[in-house]
């Protein structure tokens, strides 16, 4: 997928001031939040079961090595294929490989985040295939030209039934309907026909389980089992930080999965699928590919922001970000928006791409105290703005003007000197009613907002003052 | 020309990127010893008190999920409750067909007014009645398993499941439902299918609609 996030502040913008999405976004903002919050309350130990969750994801990553060759082992003795990609561009053409394979002409998905790394409905499409998303926010973003996903669990959540009213009389030639259930019913049987008639079935992966060589898919709308069922080839894709040792493990984060989600007590369907059709079965593929892509994972492995790759992309971290709230997911410019889409997206597509997105944060934390895997979010934001000063990758400004504080911060009378100043410019700024309005240099933030002018003196004279009386 | 699904050097490449990841020059015995000696003991996470009566929690639950139960007395009590539910449904058309696993092939059907073949469906059937593996009380879910005599798409395509449930085969949690497989199958089947409630989405204004795709409608048939 192109990545635009360098665009980030531009676009937040336009998304702020796009009334219809602030409208779309209104229902969104408390709805998940307040679903989940009632949700967790019916474990009895919602916190120790985080903490387990947490475990278990640290340890699948720090013995990686041992579980994916377990995973491999097992999958190939159930008789899978197991896969491995580097890049995304591998996923595409192992994709390909399959297909031709297998004479595939027509592929069916459900949702796979990792696919929308690589782009691959645009390979498929460009090796002559047809490909059919049909996870409905998904079927909705493809008839639209492909338009980006904007969540990871609800992908078209930044949409209004009529905007989906006029694609759906646009694209399928049938009456403009406006009511959500006509709407879905249309989708379905749209769908239910290419169901019916495809050849393979792409998926993703919410876990990869060791012990067994299993996939296991969570869905509601049943379409990563239909899916999976009724084409001769499956295809799983996910990265290999997917992997969990085992079923307990499976059972544990399921606990947490659906609830940090949409606040449900488990998904309406989750498939755990090993290897081919059984003698005498009528349904089931009989042909069976793990892609288990690298794609920057590695990469973040070793470094100081491992923690990133426990996620199981529940999308609370998202759900609860005052700033995703109020922006969307598009204007983080990539696949996976909000706090960890900002963690992985500079280490997915470099740095330098996504310069923006470790500071569309206010580290106020709502992310990490709602991840079910305790990743540190804003820890992690930190640490990537850490990394762009290390590799010079802030502007000339910002580090001239920190290069200048530091030296005066160095020199104590220099530095009371200066904020003596300073102290009594402001106040004058302020003006009769003590606020000031327009700030030189922070423009930004006094655009939005007055500023209450200081007292005129400094800390350290107010202290001294106090020590005197 | 190479085979384009030849792939050892690409693992090979993936597998040394971890070990250069986590340290390590190549396997390492110990650590790989304890990481494997952890999937032997299938620790447990914390779990919620189950209430001795796992019926009721099921039922409750289940409930939750949008799915619909009626207790049936024997087996042969099913085709009846079918007929009962399918005209508490008063849905137009021909709802008194379907299809059916295997296992209630000899119920008397036709003598309940329904007209239930047994086969697998390849779609447009109306009923689809299965039976389960196994039933799930913390979270009301019904599990299937794939097989010759369970066919998959029997809970999946027909426009309302009805999956008989027996009481004896209800466990109270996820981990109890792996423990029964390990006892009783040597290997896994191709698909394990945890169905809690019909199809849904909410992908659509987070609107929640039944029957996005599979179901409108799971009933289960709770067995004495």
């Amino acid at each position: 997928m192109h990545v635009a996030s360098m665009h980030f502040v531009r676009r937040a913008h336009d998304k702020l001031g796009d009334a219809g999405l602030q409208k779309n976004l209104g229902t969104f903002k408390t709805r998940f939040v307040g679903a989940r919050a009632r949700a967790i309350t019916e474990l009895d130990d919602f916190e120790g079961t985080r903490e387990a969750a947490r475990e278990i994801r640290q340890r699948a990553l720090d013995n990686l090595d041992t579980y994916l060759e377990m995973f491999e082992k097992n999958a190939t003795a159930n008789g899978a294929t197991v896969l491995w990609a580097e890049t995304p561009a591998d996923v595409n053409r192992l994709v390909l490989a399959i297909a031709a394979k297998h004479s595939v002409r027509k592929i069916i998905k459900s949702k796979s985040m990792v696919s929308e790394e690589s782009a691959l409905d645009h390979a498929i499409e460009a090796a002559g295939l047809s490909v059919v998303e049909t996870d409905l926010g998904e079927y909705i973003l493809q008839i639209n030209d492909y338009e980006a996903p904007s969540h990871i669990v609800g992908p078209a959540l930044h949409k209004s039934k009529e905007e989906v009213s006029d694609l759906f009389a646009k694209r399928h030639g049938t009456a403009r309907k406006t009511d959500i259930g006509e709407l879905c019913m249309e989708a379905r049987q749209v769908l239910r026909q290419h169901y019916l008639s495809a050849d393979m079935g792409v998926s993703g992966g919410n876990f990869f389980v060791a012990e067994t060589g299993s996939v296991v898919l969570v869905t509601n709308e049943g379409n990563a089992t239909l899916t999976t069922t009724l084409p001769r080839v499956h295809v799983a894709i996910s990265g290999i930080e997917k992997i969990v040792p085992t079923m307990e493990d499976v059972a544990t984060l399921m606990r947490l999965l659906a609830r940090s989600a949409t606040g449900q007590s488990i998904s309406n369907y989750v498939d755990i699928l090993t290897g081919v059709r059984g003698a005498g079965e009528f349904h089931g593929a009989g042909h069976m590919y793990f892609i288990l892509v690298d794609a920057g994972r590695t990469g973040v492995l070793d470094s100081d922001l491992r923690a990133a790759l426990r996620c199981i992309r529940c999308g609370a971290c998202m759900n609860h970000c005052p700033v995703y709230q109020n922006i969307g997911g598009h204007a983080y410019g990539w696949v996976y928006p909000g706090p960890i889409g900002s963690v992985l997206t500079p280490m997915y597509v470099g740095l330098e791409n996504a310069l923006p997105l470790p500071h569309a944060s206010t580290l106020c934390n709502q992310c990490g105290v709602v991840c079910p895997v305790k990743i540190p979010l804003p820890d992690l934001l930190r640490t990537l703005r850490e990394k762009q000063v290390e590799r010079g990758l802030r502007p000339w400004s910002e580090r001239a003007g920190f290069r200048l504080w530091s030296w005066v911060a160095q020199r104590p009378a220099l530095y009371a000197l200066g904020t003596k100043i300073a102290a009594r410019a402001l106040r004058w700024m302020g003006g009769a009613d003590g606020y000031i309005r327009k700030l030189p240099l922070a423009e930004g933030w006094t655009s939005g907002r007055d500023m209450r002018a200081p007292p005129g003196k400094t800390f350290r004279e107010l202290y001294a003052q106090s020590k005197r009386n | 020309m190479d085979d384009p699904l030849a792939n050892a050097a690409a693992r090979d490449n993936v597998l040394a990127r971890v070990r250069h990841a986590l340290r390590r020059t190549g396997p390492d015995p110990n650590r790989a010893a304890a990481a494997v000696a952890y999937v032997a003991r299938h620790v447990h996470g914390p779990r919620s008190a189950m209430p001795a009566d796992l019926a009721a929690r099921f039922v409750e639950r289940a409930q939750d999920m949008s799915s619909t139960l009626e207790c049936v007395a024997h087996r042969r009590a099913i085709p009846a409750a079918v007929r009962r539910y399918v005209d508490a449904l008063r849905i137009e058309g021909a709802d008194r067909a379907g299809v059916c696993w295997p296992e209630f092939a000899d119920l008397d059907w036709a003598g309940a007014g329904l007209q239930i073949e047994c086969r697998p469906t390849s779609g447009g059937d109306r009923l689809g009645i299965t039976g389960a593996w196994c039933a799930i009380a913390e979270t009301g879910t019904v599990v299937v398993l794939s097989g010759a005599d369970t066919p998959t798409g029997t809970t999946l395509l027909p426009d309302t499941h009805i999956a008989v449930v027996p009481a004896t085969r209800l466990v109270s949690g996820m981990e109890e439902m792996f423990a029964l497989l390990r006892a009783e199958r040597g290997r896994l089947p191709r698909a394990i299918n945890m169905i809690s409630g019909p199809s849904r989405t909410g992908d659509i204004e987070q609107t929640i609609v039944l029957g996005a795709h599979g179901p409108f409608r799971v009933h289960i048939l709770l067995l004495d």
